[in-house]
């Protein structure tokens, strides 16, 4: 680890001026596009955070496996690796397994064992359990288990790329000029009460979801109390782990739209509610009374995003930055303008949105690549 | 990077470093410059700070974090928007935006002269404060985002709403929450509820309208605006009620 005194405090006080970095691209009509315009604008941050934590999502990424998950799993041990292979095999039918390309680079120390396997569920579930939730199940069960073993993406046709380092440093690490998607989002680090290791970093991910995270989730405890009640169980050690399992729950498994389900975690005040419409003031009501454990308390400003949409939002007094741009189909959020325009020059509209009020990116029904839209993947199933 | 030609410094901020950059402006100023152009700006914070003398900075791009931070003296035009925390703790000066500008405009000012063109993001004027004949000014062409002139203790904060259509209210709400110092002044409907406790709402008296008028002439001859048409328009004053209002909370 680096010595944080010599790199940021070089006065030897104790104010360190840093901050999370978010930045996210999307092609809204499905263009897959490389990720070098996304590493140089979140490189172009690099000032906010302090080497400990970057990381990459990458949407629409392997075409060829889209219709298996893509489990990637980070070993600490080879011990621990051939140990949950072993109930891999025992769980999935493991169509490809692969060690994730990476290069030996001066910046990053001590990697973990990086590996992604493509996978399929085996028939004959109980009727109540989708191959979501048996693939959620699964996770759990490997990243609460002895075996040094951490799955940190678990979607299909995505993936989730972190370490401990710069982002640019953690591309170079990975590769990830090799890779295109139609949705990037890219996190630099700056830890601020939880430890930086390899699990730490962001995007934190179940199923398709990832979330990158500017802020501190003080609600932390009720929310993954709460989250823990539906089987979510909490390894990463950081508080925006809890944002995955809450849109996951909320969107997939309760079956809300997006739009509703932002009204649950940045929710609208009391005196706001006070002033809405009769039918609105119910709804909202409803939401918070039910809803209470997964409000979102504290600062944040999120990138969150699934197979086919990404979703910036900001805690509902904005303490944290978000700006977006937009430029024909590309839709780009960031905590920094400057980093969108380093990568864009001629933005049609930039502008910033309203604390706790979504910006949405939707892939457009002709990219055909997605269904469209929050719960969509589990009502197709059925 | 450097190249000067009539007497202006020309500097190509592709690739700069911030703090490279920033040493480049304190020479060139220390040296006598005062005529800069920085172009290919993307996100270096700071750009201004420790600038003591009258130098002009034109900025072709988008500026970091805290422009003209701590600044004294410098005139600052930025082609384009501005980010986070423009105008921080500034003691004299100016800073114009064509464009917009993020949260935190003239956080802690306590003097010179901030004039954006369009919106601002949340706390623009946030404890913004005067002493003697120090007073900061922040003229906002469009409309501002909540928090607005939150813990003013001093200084002129006015937002002219140009962007708004007619009869639309402004959006911000918690305008003034903590206010015990300063006054605003808004076009533009602003109901009860979108105020801080501690604000007053009043219309302007002939002493409002003159300071209102000298500033919305400046603000306009920035960006070739009409001034009349501007002030034509209908006023009101935001001031608090309060010059102390937690004055006895920590007497007991």
């Amino acid at each position: 680890m680096k010595n944080l005194r010599q790199v940021n405090n070089i006065y030897n006080d104790d104010k360190v001026i840093d901050a999370c970095s978010i930045f996210g691209a999307m092609d809204k009509a499905g263009r897959r596009f490389s990720g070098e315009s996304v590493i140089r604008a979140i490189a172009n941050m690099h000032d906010r955070g302090n080497g400990l934590g970057g990381g990459f999502a990458i949407y629409g990424l392997f075409p060829e496996h889209a219709d298996h998950y893509a489990l990637h799993i980070m070993y600490l041990s080879n011990q621990g690796k051939q140990e949950t292979e072993e109930s891999l095999g025992r769980n999935f039918n493991v169509v490809w397994q692969e060690e994730v390309p990476a290069r030996p680079t001066a910046a990053i120390k001590n990697p973990p064992l990086v590996w992604r396997y493509f996978v399929d569920v085996p028939p004959g579930l109980p009727e109540n359990q989708s191959d979501d939730d048996y693939v959620v199940a699964k996770v759990m069960e490997i990243n609460t288990s002895k075996n040094d073993s951490f799955v940190f993406s678990s979607g299909k046709n995505m993936a989730v790329f972190k370490g401990v380092g710069y982002p640019e440093e953690i591309a170079e690490y990975f590769r990830l000029e090799n890779y295109k998607g139609y949705i990037w989002t890219a996190h630099g680090r700056f830890p601020t009460n939880t430890v930086a290791w390899w699990g730490g970093a962001h995007p934190f991910s179940i199923l398709d979801w990832t979330v990158i995270h500017n802020g501190e989730i003080s609600s932390y405890g009720i929310n993954r109390r709460y989250l823990e009640q539906f089987g979510y169980k909490c390894t990463m050690q950081t508080d925006t782990e809890v944002i995955a399992y809450a849109v996951d729950l909320l969107m997939r498994k309760h079956n809300l739209p997006l739009e509703i389900a932002v009204k649950v975690l940045a929710a609208p005040f009391w005196d706001d509610i006070e002033r809405m419409p009769e039918g609105e003031q119910k709804l909202a009501r409803a939401l918070r009374q039910v809803y209470g454990s997964l409000l979102l308390n504290g600062p944040f400003a999120v990138i969150i995003a699934h197979n086919g949409e990404m979703i910036g939002l900001t805690d509902r007094i904005r303490l944290r930055p978000l700006t977006v741009g937009e430029k024909g189909d590309m839709l780009y959020l960031s905590s920094e303008e400057s980093a969108i325009r380093l990568v864009c020059h001629d933005l049609d509209r930039a502008w910033i949105p309203t604390g706790g009020e979504p910006v949405i990116g939707r892939l457009k029904p002709e990219s055909g690549l997605q269904p469209v839209g929050a719960g969509a993947g589990e009502e197709k199933r059925q | 990077m450097t190249d000067v030609k009539n007497s202006i410094v020309n500097i190509d901020a592709s690739g700069v470093y911030f703090k490279d950059l920033n040493a480049r402006l304190r020479e060139s100023v220390a040296n006598g410059t005062t005529k800069i152009e920085l172009h290919n700006v993307y996100g270096q914070r700071y750009i201004g700070t420790d600038l003591n003398k009258p130098v002009e900075i034109e900025i072709f791009g988008t500026p970091g974090n805290d422009l003209g931070a701590f600044m004294n003296g410098p005139r600052i035009i930025v082609h384009g928007n501005a980010q986070d925390g423009c105008g921080n703790t500034m003691n004299e000066g100016e800073i114009i935006v064509h464009g917009h500008a993020g949260d935190i405009v003239g956080l802690s000012a306590r003097g010179g002269k901030i004039f954006i063109r369009e919106d601002v993001g949340y706390r623009a004027g946030i404890h913004m404060k005067e002493y003697q004949g120090k007073k900061p000014v922040i003229v906002i062409g469009g409309t501002a985002q909540d928090f607005f002139g939150e813990y003013m203790a001093g200084g002129v904060l006015i937002l002219l709403g140009m962007n708004l259509p007619e009869g639309k209210s402004h959006r911000a709400k918690y305008i003034g929450t903590g206010m015990h110092g300063g006054v605003i002044y808004v076009h533009g409907n602003i109901s009860d509820y979108q105020l801080g406790k501690e604000v007053g709402i009043a219309d302007l008296d002939e002493k409002d309208y003159n300071i209102l008028k000298e500033y919305v002439v400046e603000f306009a001859a920035q960006f070739d605006y009409d001034a009349d048409s501007i002030l034509n328009h209908k006023f009101i004053k935001l001031f608090p009620r309060f010059l102390r209002p937690y004055g006895r909370l920590y007497a007991y």
